[in-house]
C-alpha cells in the first residue's frame, strides 16, 4: 500500500473515519470483480476492515486474500463473513484482495499465499471477527440512531432491528463507519451457525457457466503484444545461439530478444507469435541441464535406497524386529515426475508505464512475483500494482516461490527496452516441459510379520529432491514434504524407521496436490494392505486393529466408509475387486473404497466411497466438490501420467495426446460422507487426492494378485 | 480472405487465412470467453459451434469459415443453453472453470441433438471435453438436469 493511494482512496471515499488500515481499492479489471460485479467504492461505503465492505447499495464486498482456482474460497471466507454479520447470502459480494504481505497475509505462512490446504484454516477466526466488527458497528449505529440499546437489537438477512424500526445494513453503512472498531468482537457459538454447515451456492458458479469470469489471459491492453518463449526440451539448458531472420518475417512479428528463459517472440497476436516461434531456430547449451533419461535417474535413486539416510521418525528397533520376524515382505516402489497441468497455462501481463507497472496474474504467492517484478524492472515497489486473477486451476504449479513467471514477464518488458504492454502466454508444451515437477521418487520398503500374524517391523526409505529447498520455506535439515505421510502414520507400530535420502537434479520439482502424500500414501497403503493380506487379516479390520488410540478420527472414517460400502471382508465379487486405503493429509482424513474391474489390463473404477473430517463443514456443497474433484485428479494420474525424459534428458510428453488427461467417461460415481465434528475446520483441496491410487491398487491385487510397484498404471512402453 | 459470422454478425478479418479460429476470436474479437488449453484439439476448452455443431477452435482455420456461422459461449442462444447453464448453476458444477464454455458448448450441442441423453450418450459427447478440476460427476448430473428442464 502506498501513502499516495491511501491517500487517493480516502479521497474518494470523502466523510468516512478508518481506525484501520484499508486494502487499496481493487481495481476494476480484477478477476473477481469481472467476476462479481463492479467493484468500486462507492460514497457512503463502509469498510471497517481490511476485508469487509459495506456499500449504499447494500452489497457486501469480501476481500479474499486468497487466489480462487476453484477449490472455493470466495464462497467459503463469505460464508464465514455472512455468518458473523448475519448477512443475506444474496447480498455477498467477493473480490480479489491486492497483493500485501502483511495485511493479508496467510496466517499460516507469514506472507500472502494460498496453498497447503490452508486458506479456511487460517482465514476460520480471521474471517468471523471481520464479520463481527462490522456487525457490531452496524448495530452501534442503528442503536445510535433510534436511541436503542444496542444489546436489545437483533440482525437478520441483512437487516438491522429494535422491534419498532428496522434499517438494511445499505442504509446504515455511513453510519457505521463513524463507529468505534471493536477490538476483540466476540464470534457466535457454533451452535447459533445458520450458513456455516449448510450447502452454499457458490459466487462464481455464474460466471463461469456464462463465459464471462476474467482469468489473465483474457487481459487485454491497448498496443499489448503477446510474447511466447522458445524454451529448451531438455531441463536446464540454455539458449547458445539463435537466428531469429526467419522469425522476423512473420508478419505481425514484431521483435525477438533473449531473456534469462530462453527466446521471446513479441508478436501482434498469439498465431503470430507462436508462427514466429515455429520459425525461430536456436542452439542449446546443455552444460548445466539434466541430460539423464527417467530410467537412469530412477537407477540412481534406486542405488542411493541401499544406503541409510536422514532419520524422519524411528521407533523401537525395526532391524532387529524384521531379522526375527517369521514373514519378511520387501518392495520398491517407483513415483515419476508429474505435471501439474493447470487448464488454463501459465501467463501474465504486464503494463509498463512511466517508470510503473501493473500486472495481472493468477499469482499464488502475490506479493512474491510482485516483488520480483519491481527488482527486475529496478522499480519503486510503490509503483508496482498487482493484480490477483482468477485462475485457470493451480494444483500448486502457481505456487511460486522462486516466482519464476514475475520473473519472466519482467524480462520481457526489461528486454523490449521501451513502455508498452506485454502478455506471455505459455502453450501446453511449454507447460509440459518446463518441469516444476512432482519429484521422482523412489520408496524402499521392508516389513516383518511375526508368527501370530502381528506386524512387528516397518521400515521406509524415501529418496527424492527437496522442494523445500532454497525457498523460504526452508527450514534447514531433513524436508517434511518429502516424506509426510509416511512419518506420523496412525498405525501403532512398534518398531519403524522412516528415513530420507536427498537427491539433487537439476530439475525444479514443487509441491503437486497433496505434495508428499502423492507418494506416501500410495508407498505406506499399499504396502500395509499387502502385509495384512500376507497375515491373513482383512484390510479393513485390520487397520481398524492397528490404529493407535489417538488416532480417533483415522477410526472414525475408516469406520464410515466401510459402512457406506456394506463392507463385509469380500474383496471379490463376480469380475469387480474392491479396494480399501486411508490417509490423513493437512489435518483432513480420508478413508476411500473403491469397487473396479479389469478394462483390458487396467483398472476401470465403477464407484468411489469417501468418507471425510475436516472438522467443522463449513459449505458441505464445497467439500463435496473437492473430494470428487480430487478423486478425479488422483485417478487420472495414477492410471496414465508419467513425465518423462528420454535419452539425453529430453522431455518426451509436450501434450495431452501423450499426458493423457482423465475423462468423462472413466470418471466413477462418488460418494462423500462428511463426519460431523466441532473441530476448526482444515482443508478440502488436497486431502480427497491421496487415497485413490493405493485403494485403486489394492483392489486390482484382489483382482489380478499383484499392485503395481511403478506408477502409472498404464506406463508409457508398457 | 474468409467472411463468416460470429453470433449473428458478419466479420471480415485482416488476418492470415491459418489462423486459427480460437486466436481471431480471443485477440481479433476480444471474445474471451472460449479458452486456449492445448491448441492440438485434445481438450475441447476453445469449442464453439461452427453452422451449429460443437468444434474445436484451435485448429480451425478461419480460411475454411468462408460463408460459416459461428456461436461463441458469449452469443450461444435456445432453450438448451438456458437450460444447461441454469443445470450448471444450479448444482455448481464449475471449479476453476477453464473449461467449462467449451462443456457448455458440447453439452448444448448434444441436447440439441438428444434431448435426453443416457449415460453413455453423455460419455460419447463430452469424451473431448477434458475438466482437470474432474468435475465429471456434476457434468453428467447437470446435462441430465437440463435434459429435465426441456421436457418439462
Amino acid at each position: 500500500m502506498t501513502v499516495q493511494t491511501r491517500r487517493q482512496f480516502l479521497a474518494a471515499s470523502a466523510g468516512l473515519v478508518i481506525g484501520v488500515a484499508l486494502p487499496i481499492r481493487a481495481r476494476a479489471q480484477s478477476g473477481a470483480a469481472a467476476a462479481l460485479g463492479d467493484g468500486t467504492l462507492a460514497e457512503g461505503s463502509f469498510a471497517p476492515n481490511a476485508f469487509v465492505r459495506v456499500a449504499p447499495d447494500n452489497t457486501i464486498t469480501v476481500f479474499c486474500k486468497h487466489i480462487e482456482f476453484g477449490q472455493g474460497p470466495y464462497t467459503g471466507l463469505a460464508t464465514l463473513v455472512a455468518e458473523e454479520m448475519d448477512a443475506d447470502w444474496s447480498q455477498m459480494r467477493v473480490e480479489a484482495a491486492p497483493a500485501d504481505d502483511e495485511l493479508y497475509k496467510n496466517l499460516a505462512f507469514g506472507i500472502q499465499g494460498t496453498g497447503g490446504s490452508t486458506a479456511m484454516a487460517n482465514s476460520w477466526m480471521q474471517m468471523r471477527q471481520a464479520g463481527a466488527a462490522a456487525r457490531a458497528m452496524l448495530v452501534a449505529a442503528a442503536a445510535e440512531r433510534w436511541g436503542s440499546d444496542a444489546a436489545t437489537l437483533t440482525v437478520s438477512a441483512g437487516t438491522v432491528s429494535d422491534g419498532s424500526n428496522s434499517a438494511t445494513f445499505g442504509e446504515l453503512a455511513e453510519a457505521a463507519a463513524a463507529q468505534d472498531v471493536p477490538v476483540e468482537p466476540a464470534v457466535k457459538n457454533p451452535s447459533e451457525f445458520t450458513l456455516i454447515g449448510t450447502d452454499r451456492p457458490k459466487v462464481d458458479s455464474r460466471s463461469k457457466s456464462d463465459g464471462t469470469a476474467m482469468f489473465t489471459m483474457d487481459v487485454y491492453r491497448d498496443g499489448m503484444e503477446t510474447v511466447v518463449v522458445r524454451r529448451p526440451r531438455v531441463i536446464g539448458a540454455t539458449v547458445a545461439s539463435f537466428d531469429d531472420a526467419a522469425a522476423l518475417e512473420v508478419p505481425g512479428v514484431t521483435a525477438v530478444r533473449q531473456i534469462p528463459q530462453g527466446v521471446a517472440v513479441y508478436a501482434t497476436s498469439t498465431a503470430a507469435a507462436l508462427k514466429g516461434r515455429e520459425a525461430l531456430s536456436v542452439e542449446w547449451d546443455y552444460t548445466d541441464a539434466e541430460t539423464r533419461s527417467s530410467e537412469e535417474i530412477f537407477a540412481a535413486f534406486s542405488e542411493a535406497a541401499r544406503s541409510p539416510g536422514l532419520e524422519a521418525e524411528k521407533v523401537g528397533d525395526s532391524a532387529g524386529a524384521i531379522a526375527a520376524a517369521e514373514t519378511v515382505h520387501e518392495a520398491e516402489f517407483l513415483f515419476p515426475f508429474l505435471a501439474h497441468a493447470p487448464l488454463e497455462p501459465l501467463d501474465a501481463v504486464l503494463e509498463l508505464k512511466d517508470g510503473k507497472a501493473e500486472i495481472w496474474m493468477g499469482a499464488q504467492f502475490p506479493g512474491a512475483d510482485k516483488g520480483a517484478v519491481t527488482q527486475v524492472l529496478g522499480l519503486e515497489p510503490a509503483d508496482v500494482t498487482m493484480n490477483v486473477m482468477l485462475a485457470g486451476g493451480s494444483f500448486g504449479r502457481r505456487a511460486q516461490p522462486t516466482a519464476h513467471i514475475g520473473v519472466e514477464i519482467a524480462s520481457i518488458a526489461k528486454a523490449a527496452g521501451r513502455d508498452g504492454a506485454w502478455k506471455l502466454v505459455w502453450t501446453r508444451e511449454d507447460d509440459l516441459t518446463g518441469a516444476y515437477y512432482r519429484p521422482i521418487t523412489v520408496h524402499r520398503m521392508r516389513g516383518g510379520i511375526a508368527a501370530d500374524g502381528s506386524i512387528v517391523g516397518w521400515e521406509d526409505r524415501v529418496v527424492n529432491q527437496s522442494i523445500m529447498a532454497g525457498t523460504p520455506f526452508d527450514q534447514g535439515g531433513a524436508d517434511p514434504t518429502s516424506f509426510e505421510g509416511s512419518t506420523n502414520m496412525p498405525y501403532a507400530l512398534p518398531n519403524l524407521t522412516v528415513d530420507w535420502v536427498k537427491q539433487e537434479l537439476p530439475v525444479a520439482p514443487l509441491w503437486w496436490r497433496s505434495v508428499g502424500h502423492t507418494h506416501t500414501a500410495y508407498a505406506t497403503e499399499v504396502f500395509l494392505d499387502e502385509l495384512l493380506e500376507k497375515a491373513g487379516k482383512d484390510p479393513v479390520q485390520g487397520r481398524l486393529d492397528l490404529l493407535k488410540d489417538e488416532a480417533g478420527r483415522d477410526r472414525a472414517v475408516l469406520e464410515r466408509v466401510a459402512e457406506m460400502a456394506g463392507w463385509d471382508g469380500t474383496k471379490v465379487r463376480g469380475d469387480r475387486a474392491y479396494g480399501v486405503a486411508l490417509h490423513e493429509s493437512f489435518q483432513s482424513y480420508v478413508a476411500q473404497i473403491v469397487e473396479i474391474s479389469d478394462a483390458g489390463g487396467l483398472p476401470r473404477v465403477h464407484k468411489v466411497w469417501c468418507a471425510i473430517d475436516c472438522g467443522i463443514a463449513v459449505n458441505p456443497n464445497v467439500i463435496r466438490a473437492q473430494i470428487e474433484g480430487g478423486i478425479g485428479y488422483g485417478l487420472g494420474t495414477a492410471l496414465y501420467n508419467e513425465l518423462t525424459l528420454g535419452e539425453g534428458g529430453e522431455v518426451q510428453q509436450l501434450n495431452f495426446d501423450t499426458y493423457r488427461m482423465l475423462r468423462i467417461n472413466e470418471m466413477p460415481e462418488v460418494e462423500v460422507a462428511i463426519i460431523d465434528s466441532d473441530a476448526d475446520p482444515t482443508g478440502v483441496g488436497e486431502p480427497g487426492t491421496p487415497p485413490i491410487a493405493p485403494a485403486v491398487a489394492n483392489a486390482w491385487r484382489a483382482l489380478t494378485g499383484s499392485s503395481p510397484r511403478r506408477l502409472p498404471f498404464a506406463r508409457a512402453g508398457v | 480472405m474468409a467472411t463468416f459470422t460470429v453470433n449473428g454478425k458478419d466479420v471480415t478479418l485482416e488476418v492470415p487465412d491459418d489462423t486459427p479460429l480460437l486466436w481471431a476470436l480471443r485477440d481479433d474479437l476480444r471474445l474471451t470467453g472460449t479458452k486456449f488449453g492445448c491448441g492440438i484439439a485434445q481438450c475441447g476448452a476453445c469449442t464453439v459451434m461452427v453452422d451449429g455443431m460443437p468444434r474445436r477452435s484451435c485448429v480451425t482455420p478461419i480460411g475454411t469459415l468462408d460463408g460459416a456461422s459461428v456461436e461463441t459461449i458469449e452469443g450461444i442462444e435456445g432453450p438448451e443453453v438456458e437450460a444447461v447453464q441454469a443445470a450448471w448453476v444450479g448444482i455448481d458444477v464449475p471449479q476453476c472453470g477453464w473449461c467449462q464454455s467449451g462443456q457448455v458448448m458440447s453439452a448444448v450441442g448434444l441436447l440439441r441433438m438428444n434431448p435426453a441423453p443416457t449415460d453413455e450418450d453423455i460419455d460419447n459427447a463430452m469424451a473431448g471435453n477434458v475438466c482437470r478440476c474432474a468435475t465429471y460427476v456434476r457434468i453428467r448430473q447437470a446435462i441430465h438436469d437440463a435434459a429435465d428442464m426441456l421436457e418439462g
